[in-house]
């Protein structure tokens, strides 16, 4: 048997207001573990209000290889931007 | 892939960090990366592990209840620094298991500085003033290394480090305050501690094999000689405060540099403890292994309950 404990992805919310933003990972037996762990090991210092656990395995990751074909393509709409859109100087605030 | 595409590659890879740009762990890197990674970063983190030997010492035997709590709330932050380094250095895909097994095999090292005894309740002031102060010294520039995770873990470290330099150099200042015996005790631990810890910042720049390379990955950006020279003069007027003596006979302030000049470096003693012959070498990666073995039947039972558990919930589900 296997008895290496898995690894888990460790989100944790330091504040109320903010998302939940990776910290790091670490090994526990199951999943209530792994939150007792991440209290000791990220949060030892009142960096954080909430934590999320997630099983590093159940974690689907682009492959930097696709950047290309991913994130390229989002480079050529300008349209998408608000400076595309010339106004006249006498138009405030928009 | 061809040698050309690989050349190619490379040299795509080395823009990037001069660019200032960070390495990921799943982005494309040369194997020689790679490989110095997974070594600087295990290397590290043993240290952090290995370094919280000689302080649990005197968890226990902590002069009061305020010293007791600092001193345990600093050797729990030195576990943390082992952990978010070994999961850093698990993303360049070595396992645990294998750093752990690297770690207790004497395969891997770690700083030469916690093969050292930790004799008298000083010496807890002693290794938080120089040990870490020589420590911070070290990390801080990696906190802009090239590869992510361990520049982030490397942020998170220093921001904790600065507490356990403080508790430390407070326990010296209480020592040098106190009676003649305590602050004998407390020049007892800068006698010892000294040496060592200059030798802990690495090999003289003539001796040291890695720094061209590490340099170009911003792995390092000083070199040792140069770190060690900063230490030195942040150090000595500390000592000068606490009216203790740096037991160098040579150091003098150098008007013309700005610096101190100081005394030869016993290197033979630093080669004799690196090579795992220093006064506690073999205590240390004992009481490591056992404290391993000894945990096996817990993180068994762990697994055992956890995948009963499973079990239960798959079988509910059904
Ligand atoms: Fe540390
Ligand atoms: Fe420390």
């Amino acid at each position: 048997m296997d008895n290496n404990w898995p690894l888990w992805e460790i989100f944790v919310r330091s504040k109320n207001g903010l998302e939940h933003r990776h910290f790091g990972s670490l090994h526990a037996a199951d999943q209530e573990m792994a939150l007792e762990n991440a209290r000791d090991v990220y949060t030892r210092r009142n960096e954080g209000v909430s934590i999320w656990v997630v099983k590093s395995s159940d974690i689907t990751a682009s492959n930097p290889e696709n950047n290309g074909e991913l994130f390229e393509p989002a480079q050529d709409k300008v349209y998408r931007h608000p400076t595309f859109y010339k106004l006249p100087d006498e138009v405030k605030h928009m | 892939m061809s040698n050309e595409q690989i050349k190619n590659l490379e040299e795509i890879f080395e823009a990037r960090i001069a660019r200032d740009e960070k390495i990921e762990a799943k982005d494309w890197m040369p194997e020689k990366y790679r490989k110095t990674h997974i070594r600087q970063i295990s290397q590290h983190a043993h240290s952090e592990i290995v370094g919280m030997l000689p302080e649990g010492n005197w968890i226990s035997r902590a002069p009061s209840l305020r010293r007791k709590a600092a001193l345990l709330a600093k050797v729990q932050d030195e576990a943390g620094h082992g952990l978010y380094l070994y999961s850093a250095c698990e993303t360049l895909g070595i396992s645990r298991e294998e750093l752990y097994q690297q770690l207790h095999s004497g395969k891997a090292k770690y700083s030469s500085i916690f093969n050292y005894p930790t004799l008298t309740w000083a010496d807890m002031g002693a290794v938080g003033w120089l040990v870490d102060g020589a420590a911070i010294i070290n990390q801080v520039p990696l906190c802009n290394t090239s590869f992510g995770p361990y520049a982030r873990a490397m942020v998170r470290v220093c921001k904790e480090e600065s507490f356990h330099q403080r508790q430390g150099f407070e326990i010296m200042l209480k020592l040098c305050n106190g009676s003649k015996e305590q602050k004998d005790m407390a020049q007892d631990a800068l006698n010892r501690w000294w040496w060592p810890s200059l030798m802990m910042l690495g090999p003289t720049d003539a001796e040291s094999v890695h720094t061209e390379q590490s340099m170009k990955w911003k792995l390092k950006r000083k070199s040792n000689d140069d770190l060690r020279q900063q230490f030195i003069d942040q150090t000595v007027p500390q000592a000068d405060l606490l009216g203790l003596t740096i037991p160098d006979p040579d150091l003098k302030f150098n008007k013309q540099t700005g610096s101190y000049d100081f005394g030869a470096i016993d290197w033979d003693e630093f080669w004799q403890v690196v090579k795992g012959h220093g006064p506690c070498n073999k205590q240390r990666i004992s009481a490591r292994v056992a404290a391993w073995d000894n945990g096996a039947w817990v993180r068994d039972a762990a697994m055992a309950h956890a995948s009963k558990k499973q079990a239960i919930k798959v079988k509910i589900a059904i």
